[in-house]
């Protein structure tokens, strides 16, 4: 006897919890070959705002951790994803029409690009900060801080997860919390990423997922004035340009899309390019 | 009850003739008793539904700005400084810096000692007792008076402390019932209690500050009580009712501020008087607040939105407010760091 099929509707991941999109409208996510996967929240404009309010409430603490807890909640979440390994695979294969060795590798890249940013928590502050020489018997010190909330359009392409990975992992590192827009047609990925995270350390509104439209949810993001930074990393289709200007108005940090095999490639720059150099005097004390 | 309509009577002698003899605890409770009990789950029910109007829009924008103009901008912590109120006020006169359009609000509120600051700091914004200027809309000072927030002091030392402030220039005295005495059912203290406090409002040239009477709804642990203690407010002489200190949870709540607003209503209804209302405490939200104004004007009706009758009691709501006025102009989300700090 045949079981009857459960077909899932997923929801939001914004401030630690999985609420319903506020316009209660939801979207049909599909396979490769057109096939119905699960329905997913279609998030609005308010939803994205109801994100930015819980990662800015999550900002102090997260921002305020220190660099050693935040790399250990961070290599915690990979340990998590490892776990879950089959679950993602499995949605891989089904919604980007890849083999099984093809989203396994996918997903191990994505464990191992955890586990390399998670390393850099705790020492990029040393190998990007500063003594600085100065002309007087003063300490001169620069430290990178974190930037604040960003906003992340995740790269819409193949490689839902390893895009996603690739976008926010380097925005937790030095401290940031994050609102991410998903992949619009494989958002599975974001979205068991969102209950891996809600079972993991990562404090609540820290990292917040919202699926749905990137073309309709960007340009409030882009205009946000509570919004520090911006990455378009996934926002080459949209009118981008657009979305930079918005964005200029209340002095975003801005990344541009990238799009190719080597998008998002880790680096170290990606987690400086969310981080705002600090530098204090302190006095050389003489006894 | 006698048959005279209570509208004839002197406005002291009204709630005298209602309760039918003199204000003994034995009738003050025969009177208060008297009243029908509030079906709860209805109460619910009926400020649940208030609360799902949809106001979008030209409609939000007004009653955006309609809060603002209810606002009594407050803050009563063991800190206050005068330099805390002479910035407070600052803001109560320019909410928005970056929109002159943008309303004052009612009237500040503050402890007692910090009454002669506030209108120091005021000036000729000051509204000074009397009615609203015609060319800029003033602002009023209002005191937390008898040993706020609880209450507990001898009825000398209260009402010392409301002529202290009603000297110092305050515009409206939020005075605390008694709700040791009023859960013991000695009704007729409170009723005392609160006449007194009245009395002590009167000015040197005769005229009168503005009395609100706070229920402390949190404390008072029914709505049949809430009912109750609204009753004896406004027959002692009340000019408003208030909900909550602000010091106890739960503060102001959607149910608690109707069944207040019901008995203004039937009190409107007995007498044609107008009292009015100030749910405070709890409420940081525009969305929360239009929610008021719905329950106000489905309750009591639209002429009850002025300042004279409806207030909000928040420190947080303003800046709230601000943000959404802020995304109604400009068409994106604004953020804590483009409103003041309190």
């Amino acid at each position: 006897m045949n079981r009857l099929a459960i077909p899932k509707t997923y929801k939001l991941y914004i401030g630690g919890k999985f609420p319903r999109s506020e316009s209660g409208r939801v979207y049909e996510v599909l396979s490769h070959k057109g096939d119905f996967l699960a329905n997913a929240a279609k998030g609005s404009r308010k939803d994205a705002r109801d994100a930015v309010v819980a990662a800015r409430s999550a900002l102090p603490g997260w921002a305020g951790a220190t660099a050693y807890n935040r790399g250990q909640v961070l290599y915690r979440i990979a340990e998590l994803l490892e776990g879950r390994r089959v679950q993602f695979i499995d949605e891989i294969e089904s919604s980007e029409g890849v083999n099984a060795a093809a989203a396994s590798a996918q997903v191990d890249e994505a464990i191992d690009r955890w586990v390399w940013y998670a390393g850099w928590a705790d020492k990029y502050v040393q190998v990007t900060g500063n003594a600085n020489p100065v002309s007087g018997p003063f300490f001169n010190l620069s430290v990178p801080e974190p930037t604040g909330v960003v906003a992340i359009i995740a790269p819409q392409g193949r490689e839902s997860l390893l895009g996603l990975v690739s976008a926010i992992a380097p925005a937790l590192v030095a401290g940031n919390t994050v609102v991410v827009v998903a992949n619009e047609n494989a958002p599975l990925s974001a979205i068991s990423l969102g209950e891996v995270l809600a079972t993991s350390d990562v404090p609540g509104g820290v990292v917040n997922i919202v699926t749905g439209s990137p073309a309709e949810i960007a340009p409030w993001l882009a205009s946000h004035a509570d919004v520090n930074a911006l990455d378009l990393i996934g926002a080459g289709d949209l009118d981008w340009v657009e979305l930079q200007i918005s964005a200029a108005d209340t002095l975003k940090r801005v990344l541009l899309p990238e799009a190719g095999a080597d998008a998002a490639a880790p680096a170290l720059n990606r987690i400086l390019a969310f981080t705002e150099l600090k530098t204090v005097w302190h006095t050389k004390a003489v006894l | 009850m006698t048959s005279t309509p209570l509208a004839t009577y002197q406005p002291d002698q009204r709630g005298l003739a209602l309760i039918g003899g003199e204000a003994t605890d034995a009738n003050l409770r025969r009177y208060l008793h008297g009243i029908p009990g509030i079906d709860a789950v209805g109460l619910e029910a009926r400020a649940a539904d208030l609360g799902t109007r949809s106001i979008k829009t030209s409609s939000k924008r007004w009653a955006i700005d309609t809060i603002i103009g209810l606002i009594d901008l407050t803050t009563l912590e063991g800190a206050d400084t005068p330099g805390k109120v002479r910035s407070l006020v600052a803001k109560a006169l320019v909410p928005d810096p970056g929109d002159p359009g943008c309303p004052r609000v009612a009237a500040v509120c503050v402890y007692g000692d910090m009454v002669g600051a506030a209108v120091t700091a005021l000036g000729s914004a000051h509204a000074a007792g009397g009615t609203a200027g015609g060319e800029v809309q003033r602002v009023r000072v209002a005191a937390v008076a008898t040993a706020f927030p609880s209450g507990r002091a001898s009825l000398a030392i209260k009402l010392a402390d409301v002529r202290d402030a009603v000297a110092a220039g305050a515009d409206e005295i939020d005075m605390v019932i008694d709700r040791g005495a009023f859960l013991a059912g000695r009704f007729g203290q409170v009723y005392d209690e609160i006449v007194a406090v009245k009395d002590a409002c009167r000015r040197a040239d005769g005229s009168m500050a503005h009395l609100k009477v706070i229920l402390e709804t949190g404390e008072l642990n029914t709505y049949d009580n809430v009912r109750r203690a609204s009753w004896l407010a406004i027959l002692a002489g009340g000019d408003f009712i208030k909900t909550s200190t602000g010091k106890v949870a739960p503060a102001a709540t959607l149910p608690v501020t109707l069944s207040m607003l019901e008995v203004v209503r039937d009190w409107h209804r007995l007498t044609g008087v107008r009292i009015g209302v100030k749910p405070a405490g709890g409420i940081r939200t525009s969305k929360d607040a239009i929610k008021y104004l719905v329950t106000v004007a489905e309750t009591v009706g639209e002429e009850w939105l002025t300042p004279h009758l409806f207030r909000f009691g928040a420190s947080s709501l303003l800046n709230d407010v601000l943000l959404q006025r802020q995304k109604m102009t400009t068409g994106h989300y604004s953020g804590p760091d483009y409103v003041t700090i309190d």
